[in-house]
């Protein structure tokens, strides 16, 4: 009996199977088109694939923030940081108990206070949100990019929070006296990205600001918005604030686009599907 | 406030208030937990479902859950009850409603005459001393029909909205997915893009586009890109051609404006769009998104659990006479649904009240990669809702929302669906479907996978040799 079966990767196909003539469009997105068919369902192999994807995400939810190497390289470029944690003592209270990722740990609260840190305009802070793969990967990239945009702003301390949610921005900015608060944090994972940074932006942080009274860029990663686009718009948001004096959805982001994060190749609208 | 009290093998119990009762008689869920108003145990639960059966539905118009004063919803609510069309259950209890509206000479045409009468805090009681066959029975018999281009939710058909969502709005991406959608018979009730940013600029050339495209080739449908509605308005004051006007909505006054938005201000949209005169065979403007949690989310839930919060968002969806209203059932991730068992139970509970309350209701079948569920769960909630009858779902490429970072229905799952229980998508749009070569004459996919010749012409640059 022989028992060494070599499994195929892709089945072969057959009369049952429709491949679509359109799959080469798959170089303008990442979406999962042109997929074809079996019958009307979803063959085999992009249904598995699919399987494959989401299991890789449901790992990278409960990965860990690297910690000791981004202190270090936070230190590099601010000339102080303070790791914090949130009241949320491990990931799964994190994941059940929001509430505990919006409210900042009582002996970290302490520390920051101990700061004593002067005014300033913004504070920067670093959050794992749901994939501290994304702040692992590439908070720093954004960081650097955002260096020019900060020239001419007075920057408080650099803080690094474990098991963040957006909201803790407020009672973080609101002890180191900041009159913007920046969060930098990994969004949820998805299935084609499970490393997107979101950049969160609150005016004035202090305990009770609502999600309206904030700005969002989001999709920082490769293949998404690039640190450089981000950090152009994010500059764009600060302006904003300080001129307006408030923030949120009051404040449109009518920043134009720098780079090709928007309408690459030169497209027209419509452009497979407009007018003849 | 009243005390709700129940006596049971000796032991008494105490309700405090509606509020409270509807809280713990609401199936378990994790978002009620994390707001701690849960029952405290699985017996308290079904205590409260107990006593709430036996709460006349006339009480729901003397204690309100959120206080008149405070709250613009509750005064929405009060202030649009409309007693004549309470007439017919009046003298029930929330028990004998459930058995009313199981009832077989109970018809649609009984249920659209009774929904102005309905406030959206009855029906959720109702809902939570259900079973999901229930839900399904009575979701069922409802019949909403709204229109704009075509007409959504007539009899034996599913529509879907095209969601062909990219990360940075890439227009060539987004038009990839849009035609990958089509060519699966996607888009009847609405082709809608999640923009990356609300970036005003971005937005309006989004919406000259699905404008180009619809009008290019005469699609009987709508578009509308998913911004907030203040951009929405920004944007119609500038030209740009806008369909429909999205708005995320909740249950409360507090919630909403966490939102950014007031009851003043959906009016002040609808009434820029309906100004545009852009709808063929019906002028319903508005698309809402709704899901449990959103109250809690924000911090202004008053102590209302998740599942009342949401019928309550229905009441503000209602005053502004929507096209389309979806929850999104699985977005908002564990702490509010926790796993695949209570999202299923959450987007039925949804679908019936919307539909109760006479709303267009459609469900965004959904969930996260944070929460324990996953397509099996997903297969099981789609199969029910249409069922029940549900006005539309989703449509993704490959269930991979690549900008939202979250799975939903495919166009593969609506075919599915669509295949076994004979569901047809929006007339109107079944009929282009049928004349531009997507489907054969028993509407199944036609071609082979090959593109209509008018599209391959126009792409034969991007198919390579």
């Amino acid at each position: 009996m022989n028992d060494s079966v070599r499994h195929k990767a892709a089945p072969l196909p057959g009369p049952s199977r429709v491949d679509d003539e359109w799959s080469p469009l798959r170089a303008f997105t990442d979406a999962r088109i042109a997929l074809g068919r079996a019958g009307e369902s979803l063959p085999t192999r992009a249904h598995l694939e699919f399987q494959l994807a989401h299991a890789r995400a449901r790992d990278a939810v409960h990965l860990a923030l690297d910690e000791s190497r981004l202190k270090v390289e936070l230190g590099k470029r601010f000339p102080t940081v303070v790791d914090v944690c949130s009241a949320a003592p491990d990931r799964l209270s994190y994941l059940r108990r929001p509430d505990l990722g919006r409210c900042i740990d009582p002996a970290a609260q302490h520390r920051l206070e101990m700061l004593a840190a002067p005014p300033s305009d913004v504070v920067i802070i670093v959050g794992d949100g749901l994939s501290a793969r994304a702040v692992n990967d590439h908070a720093l990239a954004f960081v650097d990019a955002l260096q020019e945009e900060l020239s001419g702003w007075s920057v408080g301390p650099c803080v690094l929070v474990r098991h963040a949610r957006v909201a803790i921005t407020d009672p973080i900015g609101m002890a180191l006296n900041a009159r913007i608060g920046v969060m930098i944090l990994g969004e949820r994972p998805g299935l084609s990205a499970a490393d997107s940074l979101g950049i969160y932006v609150t005016w004035q942080p202090k305990p009770g600001r609502t999600d309206a009274e904030r700005n969002c860029i989001s999709n920082v990663r490769p293949g998404g918005q690039s640190p450089a686009a981000a950090a152009h718009r994010l500059g764009y948001l600060l302006r904003e604030m300080r001129r307006q004096g408030m923030g949120g959805i009051a404040v449109k982001d009518q920043s134009r686009v720098i780079d090709g994060s928007v309408a690459s190749v030169g497209t027209q609208p419509g452009l497979l599907l407009g007018w003849d | 406030m009243a005390i709700h009290r129940y006596h049971a093998a000796g032991r008494s119990w105490h309700f405090a208030s509606l509020r409270e009762l509807l809280a713990k008689a609401s199936p378990l869920r994790s978002g009620d937990q994390l707001a701690g108003v849960a029952a405290e145990s699985a017996e308290e639960r079904v205590v409260a479902q107990l006593t709430l059966a036996e709460v006349p539905l006339a009480h729901f118009l003397e204690e309100l859950v959120i206080p008149y004063e405070e709250d613009e919803v509750s005064r929405l609510i009060v202030d649009t009850h409309q007693a004549e069309a309470f007439a017919a259950v009046s003298d029930l209890t929330v028990g004998g409603f459930r058995d009313w509206l199981l009832d077989t000479a109970v018809t649609d045409t009984a249920l659209s005459a009774l929904a102005p009468g309905l406030t959206p805090e009855m029906v959720a009681a109702v809902s939570k001393i259900m079973r999901l066959q229930d839900l399904v029975l009575v979701a069922s018999k409802c019949r909403v029909k709204t229109a704009f281009r075509n007409t959504i939710g007539l009899s034996g058909r599913l529509a879907t909205r095209l969601q062909p969502n990219h990360p940075v709005d890439d227009l060539t991406g987004i038009s990839a997915s849009i035609l990958d959608g089509l060519m699966y018979g996607s888009g009847d009730a609405v082709i809608g893009i999640n923009p990356a940013t609300d970036n005003v600029e971005t937005v309006a050339r989004l919406l000259w586009m699905l404008d180009e495209i619809i009008q290019a080739h005469a699609i009987p449908t709508q578009g509308c890109v998913l911004t907030h509605v203040t951009t929405a308005i920004e944007v119609m004051a500038r030209g740009v051609p806008v369909d429909l006007v999205f708005q995320s909505i909740a249950g409360t006054e507090a919630a909403n404006r966490g939102f950014g938005v007031d009851l003043a201000l959906l009016h002040e949209a609808r009434a820029a769009a309906l100004e545009l005169e852009r709808g063929v065979v019906g002028s319903q403007v508005m698309y809402f998104e709704t899901g449990q949690g959103s109250a809690l989310s924000a911090n202004a839930h008053h102590g209302v659990d998740q599942q009342t919060c949401e019928a309550r968002a229905y009441a503000v969806a209602r005053a502004l006479d929507p096209l389309l209203v979806n929850t999104v059932v699985g977005f908002i991730g564990p702490e509010y649904l926790y796993d695949g068992k209570q999202i299923i139970r959450a987007g039925l509970e949804d679908h019936f009240c919307g539909k109760l309350l006479g709303l267009p209701m459609g469900c965004d079948i959904c969930y996260t990669n944070h929460a324990e569920a996953d397509q099996d769960d997903m297969d099981l909630l789609l199969t029910a809702l249409a069922t029940a009858g549900c006005t539309y779902i989703m449509g993704i490429p490959g269930s991979d929302d690549i900008m939202l970072n979250y799975q939903s229905t495919s166009f593969h799952d609506a075919r599915f669906v669509r295949q076994l229980l004979g569901l047809r998508p929006a007339p109107e749009f079944e009929a282009w479907l049928r004349g531009f070569g997507v489907t054969d004459d028993d509407g199944r996919l036609a071609g082979n996978g090959r593109l209509p010749e008018r599209v391959r012409q126009r792409l034969s640059g991007s198919l390579g040799p």
